[in-house]
């Protein structure tokens, strides 16, 4: 079966299992998953950029779509004036040190290149700077957030955001998450892959920390609620005569036909996007930069030896993939409507969005969504899926045996196992993913 | 002023140099694993975690049936009598998982990145089978006497107004360290299969030359390693609590404990391992009190003094992973070069 | 009868061939020297006798027998000793480690091998606990050799032994080759330092292109003026 062949049998396959969800279970679901779906397609697109081009190993997913949902929050939400009053321009304050604090730094490191022979006094007055620099820091903006914190704690408690429209938040999201690539790709991109891969694990989780526990910024885990929407609202929908006269016609009741509708709308949304970048991917991939990349990760050394500078183009790729990873976090918050820190587990993103990447076939844009699509459904199925077998292969005990108990409640560990047994039989039997990368 | 100088010790050897000294070990009996498996079969191994968390699981079950069957042994934890059977049971595990995956990947002469991802899908596969086994919540399974020196106690003896307690806990974690990380530079050093390995993970090709039989140094590593995953994670599961949860965030500080001992290094990983836990400790630490007792009263903090917040605790090690692979990349003790 | 022949060898790494039927042989107790420009296969024929490089003709015999289908595992067990020209040595070990790894395949006693290493390379037994990887370039390769001999081979192949040192050393290197011959050890050796080599070979062989072109004595070809200005710079 050729390449081109097997993309649409597997196209098709999807459209054949979402349209069994949508029979067996209900349309609300099947719609969910396949906006679940196209998001996560989105994230393997931007890990597959850095893998599949680059051969660079991301672990730090997680903290990328992070900063994407943050930009949300920060884009759309309305500004909190009570705490921009409370201590707003005093935190602004601390920034502005903490910011001088590191171009002091950076400048003094600099100048002292010549220092290479002085190593330790070096250290010394560079720690000094970063020290006392720091400690001004935290006397600025400890009271501040704590003033802005104790406003209205309950509901706000935070900074707020812009109040703009929360479409905008897609793309800041992308820029923000963009940037932080950059900055940790220029820490981070000389490193082996298996470092590059732990140093991005743990750059991710510091983000998520910060995240969790600066309150000011986002309320930290008492999550930012109520997100602005791009799309109508099922309430609104309900009163409308054409969605009632909808919902009779296909069979529904209207409170289905208008959840099913804003479903739609996101969904159509998001295709735009999955889109619009897959074609600007492949047309990247076909490209003469495309070709540069594909031969640096071939073979780096040669590459280097003929003039490529290489960590530049790590970076720029780096910096891209992320900057997608940004956009997908940010769509994905719109989506929930809500902002909740606490959900960005390492299992959840990273190493799944890593199993989509593999399976799809790395360094393929077609294999990048289709791994995303199916490991994704399968990710949400295997529970109904596992519990049901469980049911069945347990029918046999007798009604109130333990075992019987004790593995009708494990099904949902099944999924686990299920999706690392995927990952190796995949990358053993079949490396190249279900779509290997076609020879150009 | 004295006895106000002797507190403030007491202080930092109860919150600080106890709990380091466990931590630390703890840490470092992972990271030695870690930088094993780095040395001979030359892969980070993600699925480290998991494979701690299943030792301790064997263990616990061991330790419950054992417990169930009224075998107690008085002031000791069961635990520690069920320690044989969950190495015994981990060795199995990392034999069979290098036999049917990581075997395949080293016989094509596959990049080390190939190798990290297929354990990231061990390490899922294995959280899985360890949550359908045991379930994901919390598990108790200590017993036997809990403190070794009770604060109580000390305060009595000594009569100062703070405390040291030492749980015994602690006092194991740190006795099996020492025993184990004696045993294996020992092993190491002085036997015929210890220099094999270390020949073999020097000079593949020249131990290969010299006669010596890779599937046999790969299968003592393995076995090595299942030895140090048990305790390290049976320790930590004691002396903390068993959660499998846990064991996936103990991943970046037993890396971060490797990498900054210098991977490769077997000294370097227990040396990492303390500097990490202490790390932690100290700028988590809230020097309230200790300044309390240390200056004079009207100079008395009122904020808890924290360096960072407790928070922080974890992505504190990765801040200082950083730092050691900007500044001086083979680690403290000079391990492999990146 | 030459103690090891490598007949008619043709051979490479995958496509081209880089040995086109050459014929090495060398003697118990002689020294053969292999030399010729670079590209000329002399560190591949080295490998072809060793087995680590699989030949598509030609015979490699050891003591009569047959060992072509043999690894160079196997072919030390038979007596058969390589020094590498890099990573010869276990650099985070001790010299007298290096040593004892020498030996690994042996489950007899080899104190009395390690003595012979000593005396044959006195610093080694100065610097027996110092980490091999420490020592300077001559040093090291005193340690590979020695790590070579300590299975008692009886035929000793060296690729390149003195790449990279300086001319005192490579001279010192060379008495101590010649010491070993004088027991009774068969040496094979490739050289890039030609006249040196055939200073003191018994037998040599000059490859160009994978083929033998001229084949003699040592001290033959030092006097022949066609290999000497072809080869050694007139």
């Amino acid at each position: 079966m050729t390449s081109n062949n097997r993309t649409y049998y597997a196209f098709l396959m999807m459209a054949v299992l979402l349209i069994a969800v949508g029979i067996l279970q209900s349309w609300n679901v099947a719609f969910n998953i396949l906006n679940l779906c196209v998001i996560s397609a989105i994230m393997a697109l931007g890990v597959n950029m850095q893998w599949g081009y680059a051969g660079l190993v991301n672990f730090g997913i997680m903290g990328f779509v992070a900063i994407g949902g943050l930009a949300g929050v920060v884009v759309s939400m309305p500004p909190v004036a009570e705490a921009w009053q409370a201590g707003g321009s005093r935190l602004m304050l601390g920034f502005g040190v903490m910011l001088a604090v590191i171009g002091v730094a950076t400048i003094f490191w600099r100048r002292t290149q010549s220092w290479k022979h002085l190593p330790r006094r070096r250290y010394l007055i560079m720690a000094a700077i970063l020290i006392c620099g720091y400690a001004l820091f935290r006397y600025i903006a400890d009271t501040a957030v704590v003033s802005i914190e104790a406003v209205d704690p309950a509901s706000t408690g935070y900074l707020g955001g812009l109040g703009l429209p929360i479409l905008f938040s897609w793309i800041v999201g992308a820029i923000a998450a963009g940037f932080v690539a950059m900055l940790i790709g220029k820490i981070a991109l000389g490193l082996r892959s298996d470092y590059l891969a732990i140093a991005t694990l743990g750059i991710s989780e510091i983000i998520i920390y910060v995240l969790k526990n600066e309150d000011w910024l986002a309320r930290g885990v008492k999550n930012v609620n109520g997100l602005p929407r791009p799309v109508p609202y099922e309430i609104d929908l309900q009163k409308e005569a054409w969605v009632n006269n909808l919902a009779d016609g296909m069979g529904f009741s209207v409170v289905n036909a208008s959840s099913i509708i804003v479903k739609v709308a996101y969904l159509s949304l998001f295709l735009a996007v999955l889109v619009v970048l897959f074609l600007m991917a492949e047309k990247a991939l076909k490209s003469p930069w495309g070709r540069m990349m594909r031969a640096i990760r071939d073979n780096e050394v040669a590459a280097e030896a003929m003039g490529k500078d290489v960590k530049r183009r790590h970076l720029q790729i780096f910096v891209i993939g992320s900057a997608v990873l940004g956009l997908a976090g940010a769509m994905l918050t719109t989506l929930d409507g809500q902002y909740t820190p606490q959900s960005y587990q390492p299992l959840r993103f990273t190493f799944l969005i890593w199993v989509m990447v593999i399976v799809g076939g790395s360094g393929n844009n077609y294999g990048a969504i289709i791994g995303g699509f199916i490991i994704w459904f399968f990710w949400i199925e295997a529970e109904p899926i596992g519990l049901w077998l469980m049911d069945v292969l347990t029918s046999g005990m007798s009604e109130d045996s333990a075992l019987r108990a004790h593995l009708l409640n494990s099904a949902a560990h099944t999924r686990l196992m299920t999706m690392g047994l995927i990952m190796m039989l995949v990358l053993r039997f079949s490396p190249k993913g279900l779509i290997p990368e076609a020879k150009r | 002023m004295m006895t106000d100088l002797i507190n403030a010790l007491v202080l930092i050897a109860n919150f600080i140099l106890v709990p380091g000294l466990t931590y630390g070990s703890q840490l470092g009996l992972g990271a030695l694993g870690i930088t094993m498996i780095y040395s001979v079969l030359r892969f980070s191994n993600f699925a480290h975690g998991e494979m701690m968390s299943f030792g301790a699981m064997v263990t616990i079950l061991m330790t419950w049936w054992m417990q169930s069957q009224g075998l107690t042994f008085g002031p000791l934890p069961t635990a520690l009598f069920a320690l044989p059977v969950g190495i015994i049971v981990t060795i199995g595990l990392t034999l069979t998982a290098d036999r049917l995956v990581f075997r395949y990947y080293r016989e094509i002469k596959a990049p080390p990145v190939t190798l990290l991802i297929v354990s990231m899908g061990l390490m899922f596969f294995l959280g899985g089978l360890i949550r359908f086994i045991i379930g994901p919540n919390d598990q108790k399974f200590f017993d036997g006497e809990r403190f070794i020196l009770k604060a109580r106690d000390f305060k009595t003896m000594t009569g100062l107004s703070e405390g040291l307690a030492i749980k015994s806990t602690q006092g194991i974690t740190v006795v099996l360290a020492v025993l184990m990380v004696s045993f294996l530079f020992w092993f190491l050093t002085y036997t015929r299969t210890g220099k094999s390995m270390r020949a073999y993970s020097n000079n593949e090709d020249l131990a290969l030359l010299s006669g010596i039989n890779p599937e046999r140094v790969v299968m003592v590593t393995w076995i090595i390693t299942a030895v140090l995953i048990t305790l390290a994670g049976t320790l930590y599961g004691l002396d903390k609590s068993y959660k499998p949860f846990t064991y996936l965030s103990l991943l970046l500080p037993i890396f971060a404990s490797a990498i900054v001992g210098g991977i490769g290094s077997p000294v370097g990983a227990i040396l990492g391992g303390f500097v990490i836990a202490f790390s932690e400790l100290f700028i988590t630490f809230a020097y309230k009190r200790v300044l309390g007792y240390l200056l004079p009263e009207h100079l008395e903090p009122s904020g808890l003094m924290q360096l960072l917040t407790t928070d922080y605790k974890i992505a504190l090690s990765f801040v200082i992973l950083v730092l050691v692979l900007i500044i001086k990349p083979t680690g403290i003790a000079g391990g492999k070069t990146l | 009868m030459s103690f090891l022949i490598g007949k008619d060898m043709v051979g490479g790494y995958g496509g081209a061939n880089i040995l086109n039927g050459c014929t090495i042989g060398v003697d118990k107790g002689e020294i053969a020297v292999i030399v010729g420009p670079n590209g000329a296969g002399k560190s591949t024929a080295m490998k072809a006798l060793f087995g680590m490089l699989a030949l598509s003709s030609g015979e490699v015999l050891m003591d009569g027998q047959n060992i072509m289908h043999l690894k160079p595992q196997e072919r030390v067990k038979l007596g058969m000793g390589f020094v590498p020209q890099t990573a010869n040595i276990f650099t985070e070990m001790s010299v007298e480690e290096n040593l004892e790894m020498g030996a690994f395949i042996r489950r007899d006693d080899f104190s009395d091998t390690m003595d012979q290493v000593f005396t044959l390379f006195p610093i080694l037994k100065e610097k027996r606990r110092q980490l091999a990887g420490e020592l300077s370039g001559g040093q090291r390769q005193q340690v590979a050799v020695g790590r070579a001999l300590m299975t008692q081979p009886q035929l000793l192949m060296l690729d390149e032994p003195t790449a990279g040192v300086s001319p005192i050393v490579m001279d010192e290197l060379f008495d101590r080759i010649i010491e070993i011959a004088r027991t009774g050890i068969a040496i094979l050796m490739v050289e890039q330092n030609a006249r040196q080599a055939l200073e003191i070979a018994d037998k040599g062989y000059v490859l160009v292109q994978g083929e033998n072109r001229f084949t003699d004595t040592g001290k033959a070809l030092l006097a022949d003026p066609e290999v000497r200005q072809a080869f050694l710079g007139g």
